[in-house]
């Protein structure tokens, strides 16, 4: 292999497409692969892979939660229940590790390990580079290649407060993981820092009490709230630790899937990650300046909204163009 | 002829020791019992010790290599073939199938014709120890908690005379703990236990001061015999403390800080491995000393344990040690040596109070398991070893032969034909296998799932462990139904690394720094940040060194994937493919490396990453690193590669090579 390699972009789609694991992971090195020749090859591929999948396939999940609430064991739980139900899954997982030096130590892989050999099961770790707010650019672009190829994409993130929390923004369902006995969620919930996800989950109720008591909080303060959709959000409770709740967990992640369907909102929310993503991405290469230079985030979304699908990076090239002075 | 002076009685010699199969295994204890050894240290193999038949997918490769192989009653059978048990002292190292070898050793005993009573030894039975070093554990930490509960509990009633679980410190000198991390997460550990036998109610209070009595230690002891024989002395004063105090043991017999030895592995080294016997006979020292502060029982290593696997005259070496100390010199003679001096008092005081303190901060944490399960202890460790690899990287910490006084003549000693080591018959796996096949071809399966039934409620139902799993041994369930059926119930657990340490001084030094600016820079050319994927493949849980790779890894800027220890070769080619890392490094200490490989390459080859760069680490004889390198291999460190700089280096070079990238100039 020379070190200016790169795949034919029509033929990685393809072998995506049929769920070839290696085109899978090579596919994803493209993506997160940062010479300009990369990105070019990178935009056919995504523009390459089949758009009725992109537009409205599989089930995109974004799971988040504070550090120490079982994130990752809740993941390992529910990817044996997709399993079972016969479904293929791909993971995301962007390790909080703050980085060192370039440097990083990738854990959730650990954490999640029960699925051992399965190859229908997929996990790719990426660091969180220090930008991006906790997330990672490539996690859009990413989770299109993986939808192309898996039955569930799930993207699981560190987040509590409004920044960390954007993963929600760029999935079609957004699981929060409680912390039992933290009332920083519920505060947050309270005073409108957090949005409201579209399911709650209290892990850890085999600690029995503590865990019963910041359900029923959580429950008292949603209310009869809902999101902008209309969606209520169910608050749950489950043990990774017990495998307890974890099938009513996977069942509310996909009530919220059917009710988009239903409504037809799926395919539009699905767009709009796209545009979440691509305003974020500007808003931190550019800054406000650059925003408003296309008009600000209100016309800019609307613009977006009306926009022909497309891949996120041909896209994103293209608003970068208009940004840039000619030159 | 002047009148006999009045001496000691010696303590227990032992030697740690156990391969290929239980009647070869047999053979040795005999023969060593005949040269004058008075008790026997059973090591068992891999998978036996993590609770898998021979026959299992991730036994391959393992199968008596560290230790015995014991899948059933006919191998404890035969492992103690004319052997007394009812007259035997006989100390087991195993964990978390303790309950199961104990049950297999008592239906032993009683086909002998001993009762329980009669019975003497030792079960290690300390499963907390394992998910910070060594890493034998199967189950969760509650079940496992509850799994030494029940041996102790089940021998205070029936084997008075046993031992039921050795408190190991041992294990995390060798995971780098300092002295004071040692008695602080040693006694930790004692309290976690003690707690858990007191609220299971199966010991009412006025037993429980024989519980307290019953719990015993298993030691290390490094070259700094002074301050070895200081925390020796300190860990006697504290668990007396602890035992008066936290548990009401009134009795003073019953407070007795009683220890077994075994002297420090991790300073052996590789490098003119003839300077280990004197290592070994200093850190016996420490231990033997002083009177009031000995060791019960003592084991030593052979002096070339960090090759590979010793012979069988190596070992008769390291018994001589101890006899010549016991019997030659006039040590045993003596009362204590060391009270009333001010300068041991003064040290034992500071070790005291660091331990307190440090004990004090675990309990804030609700108590050992809560400060394993967050990954804080493990943690400890981490740092204390990373701090003590720097050092000798350094320089600051000497050790002759490795990183200073290197100059030497050629060692008669490594020579001979078979280099100096022993290498276990290939053919004993087949043979295991064929014989675990044919015990299961002739015992009674009814009453082998009747017994397996009784276990799995017993298991749900909390009652004591201890004689479902006797019936299991005597209706010839195997070691691997009897695991695979609580693995059902108790589910399994991967304990953290700890590598999620701080970057220390070092990662800022013009080296590293160089270094990581070289990494950066490789990344940027390949189009992405570089990534190792840091594989333990087998069964054999020594992770120091994979440990350290990952954080030094990390230090000079490469991401780092690294699942912890036991993943299957398939695991690790999996995670290679998805994780798309441009290196695999690999950690086998097991003996194992020539199988492991073998079976890495040929599933990275199924996954189409068939020249993806491999390097290994571990205790690799230069024989089978010649072997592994004609396999495809393109690095193979062992302890003597102590530059782990130059390692990093190395492998950036490796990785541009595979991209056709020239190598960056000497850093």
């Amino acid at each position: 292999m020379t070190r200016l390699a790169l795949p034919d972009p029509a033929a990685l789609a393809l072998a995506v497409s049929a769920r070839d694991r290696l085109a899978l992971a090579q596919a994803l090195n493209l993506l997160d692969d940062r010479r300009p020749a990369a990105r070019q090859c990178a935009a056919t591929f995504l523009d390459a892979l089949p758009a009725e999948k992109q537009a409205s396939g599989g089930h995109l999940i974004g799971i988040t939660g504070p550090p120490g609430a079982g994130k990752s064991s809740l993941t390992a739980t529910l990817i044996q229940v997709w399993r079972r139900r016969g479904l293929k899954v791909a993971i995301l997982a962007v390790d909080p590790s703050s980085p060192i030096s370039g440097g990083a130590l990738l854990g959730d892989r650990l954490r999640m390990h029960a699925s051992g050999a399965d190859r229908e099961v997929f996990i790719r770790s990426l660091a969180c580079r220090g930008e991006f707010g906790g997330l990672s650019a490539e996690v859009w672009p990413m989770s299109l290649a993986m939808l192309a190829a898996f039955d569930i994409v799930l993207v699981e993130t560190v987040g509590v407060g409004q920044k960390e929390i954007d993963v929600s923004k760029m999935t079609d369902t957004t699981c929060f993981v409680a912390q039992p006995a933290s009332g920083d969620s519920i505060q947050f919930l309270k005073a409108g820092i957090m949005e409201i996800p579209h399911v709650i989950v209290v892990n850890k109720e085999d600690i029995g009490m503590a865990a019963r008591k910041t359900l029923s909080e959580l429950k008292t303060t949603l209310g009869r709230r809902t999101d902008s959709d209309g969606w209520q959000a169910p608050a749950l409770s489950a043990s990774a630790a017990l495998g307890s709740g974890i099938e009513a967990l996977a069942d509310a992640l996909d009530r919220h899937r059917h009710w988009l369907l239903e409504r037809g909102q799926f395919t539009v929310r699905r767009h709009r990650c796209q545009a979440e993503w691509l305003v974020k991405h500007l808003r931190e290469e550019f800054g406000r300046h650059g925003i408003n230079r296309l008009g600000g985030e209100q016309v800019l979304f609307a613009e977006l909204a009306h926009a022909p699908r497309r891949s996120p990076i041909a896209a994103y090239e293209e608003l970068r163009a208009r940004i840039l002075p000619n030159p | 002829m002047t009148t006999p002076v009045k001496r000691d009685k010696p303590w227990l010699m032992r030697t740690y020791s156990g391969h290929s199969s239980a009647k070869a295994s047999n053979e040795l204890y005999r023969t060593n019992l005949s040269k004058g050894q008075t008790g026997l240290s059973v090591a068992f193999d891999l998978p036996t010790q993590t609770g898998y038949d021979a026959d299992h997918p991730l036994a391959r490769g393992e199968v008596g290599k560290v230790g015995v192989p014991i899948g059933n009653i006919s191998d404890m059978a035969a492992l103690f073939d004319q052997i007394p048990l009812g007259q035997m002292n006989t100390s087991m190292t195993i964990n978390a199938p303790a309950a199961w070898l104990l049950a297999l050793y008592v239906a032993v005993a009683e086909r002998q014709g001993a009762t329980p009573a009669q019975l003497q030894g030792t079960t290690q039975n300390d499963i907390l120890k394992e998910y910070l070093s060594r890493g034998t554990y199967i189950f969760p930490p509650q079940p496992s908690v509850r799994l030494i509960t029940d041996i102790i509990a089940y021998t205070v009633k029936h084997i008075p005379k046993w031992n039921p679980t050795n408190i190991c410190s041992y294990h995390l000198q060798e995971a780098g703990a300092t002295p004071t991390q040692e008695l602080a997460y040693a006694l930790s550990t004692a309290i976690a236990i003690l707690d858990a036998v007191r609220d299971s109610g199966q010991i009412g209070a006025e037993g429980f001061e024989q519980v307290v009595g019953r719990i015993s230690f298993f030691v290390n002891a490094g070259i700094r015999f002074i301050e070895e024989t200081c925390k020796m002395r300190a860990f006697g004063e504290m668990w007396d403390q602890l035992a008066a105090q936290r548990y009401g043991a009134q009795n003073e017999e019953m407070r007795r800080f009683r220890y077994g030895v075994q002297v420090n592995s991790l300073g052996l080294t590789e490098a003119q491995p003839e300077n280990n016997v004197q290592r070994i006979v200093l850190e016996m020292l420490g231990v033997a000393l002083s009177k009031n502060a000995r060791a019960r029982a003592l084991q030593l290593p052979a002096w070339n344990e960090a090759l590979g696997l010793p012979r069988p005259w190596d070992q008769q070496w390291a018994l001589r040690m101890q006899q010549v100390l016991a019997f030659e010199t006039d040590l045993l003679e003596y009362g204590d040596i060391f009270d009333g001096s001010p300068v041991i008092a003064a040290k034992v005081k500071s070790l005291v109070d660091g331990a307190t303190a440090e004990m004090a901060r675990v309990q804030e944490q609700g108590g050992m398991v809560p400060a394993i399960e967050s990954g804080y202890v493990k943690r400890q460790l981490v740092t204390s070893h990373t701090a003590r690899m720097r050092a000798i990287e350094r320089g600051d910490l000497k050790i002759v032969g490795l990183n200073c006084y290197r100059e030497t003549e050629v060692s008669p000693l490594t020579g001979g034909v078979d280099s100096g080591i022993m290498k276990v018959d290939p053919r004993a796996e087949r043979e295991q296998i064929e014989r675990l096949n044919a015990f299961r071809a002739q015992r009674n399966t009814t009453e082998v799932k009747a017994a397996l039934a009784n276990l799995a409620e017993t298991a749900r139902s909390g009652a004591n462990i201890m004689p479902a799993s006797i019936l299991c041994a005597h209706a010839g369930v195997t070691t691997g139904e009897w695991s695979q059926t609580l693995r059902d119930i108790f589910g399994e657990y991967r304990a953290p690394t700890g590598i999620d340490i701080p970057a220390n001084d070092d990662s800022r030094s013009a080296r590293a720094v160089a270094i990581r600016t070289q990494v950066i820079q490789t990344g940027e050319e390949l189009g992405r940040p570089l990534r190792l994927l840091i594989g333990k493949p087998g069964l054999d849980g020594h992770s120091n060194g994979a440990e350290q790779i990952a954080v030094k890894g990390r230090d000079v800027g490469f991401e780092i994937v690294y699942e912890g220890i036991r993943l299957t070769p398939e695991q690790i080619a999996k995670a290679a493919l998805e994780e798309g890392v441009h290196l695999i490094g690999l950690s086998v200490l097991s003996g194992s490396h020539v199988e492991m490989v073998e079976d890495v390459f040929n599933y990275l080859e199924q996954a189409g990453l068939k020249n993806l760069p491999v390097v290994i680490g571990g205790i690799i004889p230069e024989s089978d690193a010649v072997l592994l390198k004609a396999r495809g291999i393109a690095a193979v460190y062992t302890p003597k590669d102590i530059d782990m700089n130059g390692i990093m280096v190395d492998i950036l070079n490796l990785i541009r090579k595979h991209h056709d990238l020239p190598p960056v100039a000497a850093i």
